[in-house]
């Protein structure tokens, strides 16, 4: 992990009407670094993924990426977005283009790279995740893991400097989460800089630099994973903690 | 040859008649459903915009040609106009004008349905690789916005072609009308002359419809 700061938070406000989402946020991401933001249900995880890449306004307070201000400016803001994947819950291919289309879409239109190097590109990166094959597949012939995996594919293809993931395994079934997440270890291995919003807690146990536990908008606590599964230091952290552990209530003596 | 009906419709120039009455059918139907697309395309656009007054303007639109029988405004536009204006807008014309209205108001809202039915996430993930507006709109929202039109639109383009049997009653001769004079003229002599004259109508709105299904499938096998 260098010391360069990548992605910089601070005083990010977020209000949706009068409900106040995100509360004066601040966060520094170093270049390399993986951060897991974990949090209950309606916590503004999802919106704060969102601000960083613009797709919600802030209500006050700066993103920065590169030290360049997340601004809603059109031109900078797809500059910017450039610079930033983004992968959703719900795996959003293009219903209507194939695998490999999907993938070179942007690059080429957006970034006006040409489409025989994008192609390379797809096809190293497709392989890499073991999709080589559907490249002429469309979306709807594959299941929810391989499209996730595609997703990823698709937004690692537009070369982001850094990563959001808004829980990408949500909408899997069990035995497909494995795949995805392995794909999300490879990159994390690789030095990418990545912000994931999930509920594997295991997995974020294992990718996370440093664990961001949100609630009610506020940073509630920030520490190694090591710590703060074992040790965290808030209540809130722990009864947070405490809804994904099952205690034996039955006993056998009838 | 007492009852042979079907001899009718080899009478004189009586096929060639039906045909040309079927001509002014599909000449009717095809201005207005190739005006109606465009317009209708663009209203249905219109009708997405997150304006109070379009919004206020398009619902009103939409309702009164909903809300209108066709019949009724065909006789305001035929006889109406030329009543309150003195504008003397010949049958056809008044007839075309007012499909295209129709075609309009319902074509804009099979694309304010499709516009709409393109999840927000189709949005949020274009937007998200770097794409503009006008990018997503184009490569991501317009394709599969066509997609789903096709077979709405092709519905709405044969429903125009069968209602246009309306304009009779502003004095068009068109398929079924000539048919009609057909068998009146042939009453006496050939009693079962309606059900062959009217066999052959059928057969003819048949064929016109026909080919737009057929294209229709093929459009929606080859963009699937």
């Amino acid at each position: 992990m260098e010391n360069k700061i990548q992605l910089q938070v601070s005083n990010l406000k977020k209000q949706f009407g009068s409900e106040t989402v995100l509360d004066g946020i601040n966060l520094d991401i170093h270049k390399g670094e993986v951060v897991v933001v974990l949090g209950p249900s309606g916590c503004g995880k999802s919106t704060l993924l969102r601000c960083i890449n613009g797709l919600e306004t802030p209500t006050g307070g700066t993103v920065s990426v590169d030290g360049i201000e997340v601004t809603s400016s059109n031109k900078k803001i797809t500059q910017i977005r450039q610079k930033i994947g983004m992968v959703f819950q719900s795996y959003d291919l293009f219903p209507h283009k194939n695998i490999m289309d999907n993938i070179t879409l942007a690059p080429v239109k957006v970034q006006k790279r040409p489409r025989k190097e994008v192609e390379q590109d797809a096809e190293r990166l497709l392989k890499r995740v073991g999709l080589w094959e559907k490249r002429k597949a469309f979306p709807r012939e594959l299941s929810g893991g391989q499209k996730q995996r595609v997703a990823i594919v698709r937004a690692l293809c537009m070369k982001p400097e850094v990563m959001l993931f808004d829980e990408v395994t949500a909408a899997l079934d069990p035995e497909m989460v494995r795949e995805v997440l392995e794909v999300m270890l490879e990159l994390a291995d690789r030095g990418m800089t990545m912000i994931i919003v999930t509920h594997e807690m295991q997995f974020a146990r294992v990718v996370a630099d440093r664990i961001i536990f949100l609630e009610g908008g506020k940073i509630q606590e920030e520490s190694s994973p090591e710590e703060f599964f074992t040790n965290p230091k808030t209540q809130r952290a722990k009864d947070f903690l405490q809804t994904f552990t099952f205690e034996k209530r039955k006993t056998n003596n009838i | 040859m007492q009852d042979s009906g079907i001899s009718v419709l080899f009478m004189g120039s009586n096929f060639l008649r039906l045909l040309e009455g079927l001509w002014v059918t599909v000449r009717i139907s095809l201005i207005s459903v190739i005006l109606s697309i465009p317009l209708g395309i663009l209203f249905g656009m219109f009708m997405t915009l997150k304006n109070p007054f379009s919004k206020v303007i398009s619902r009103i639109y939409l309702e009164f040609i909903r809300i209108m029988p066709q019949l009724v405004l065909l006789f305001i536009a035929y006889f109406g106009v030329t009543r309150a204006f003195g504008w003397n807008l010949s049958a056809e014309l008044s007839a075309v004008i007012v499909f295209t209205l129709w075609g309009t108001a319902e074509m804009g809202d099979l694309v304010r349905g499709a516009l709409i039915s393109i999840p927000k996430h189709q949005y949020d993930s274009a937007e998200a690789l770097g794409m503009t507006k006008m990018q997503t709109f184009v490569y991501v929202v317009v394709p599969q916005t066509m997609r789903r039109l096709i077979p709405l639109t092709i519905n709405l383009t044969t429903r125009m072609i069968k209602t246009t049997s309306l304009v009779v009653l502003i004095g068009i001769t068109e398929v079924l009308k000539v048919g009609k004079q057909i068998i009146d003229a042939n009453r006496f002599d050939y009693p079962t002359a309606a059900l062959w004259v009217y066999g052959v109508v059928f057969l003819l709105y048949f064929l016109a419809c026909w080919p737009i299904s057929i294209l229709a499938k093929r459009l929606e096998k080859r963009w699937r």
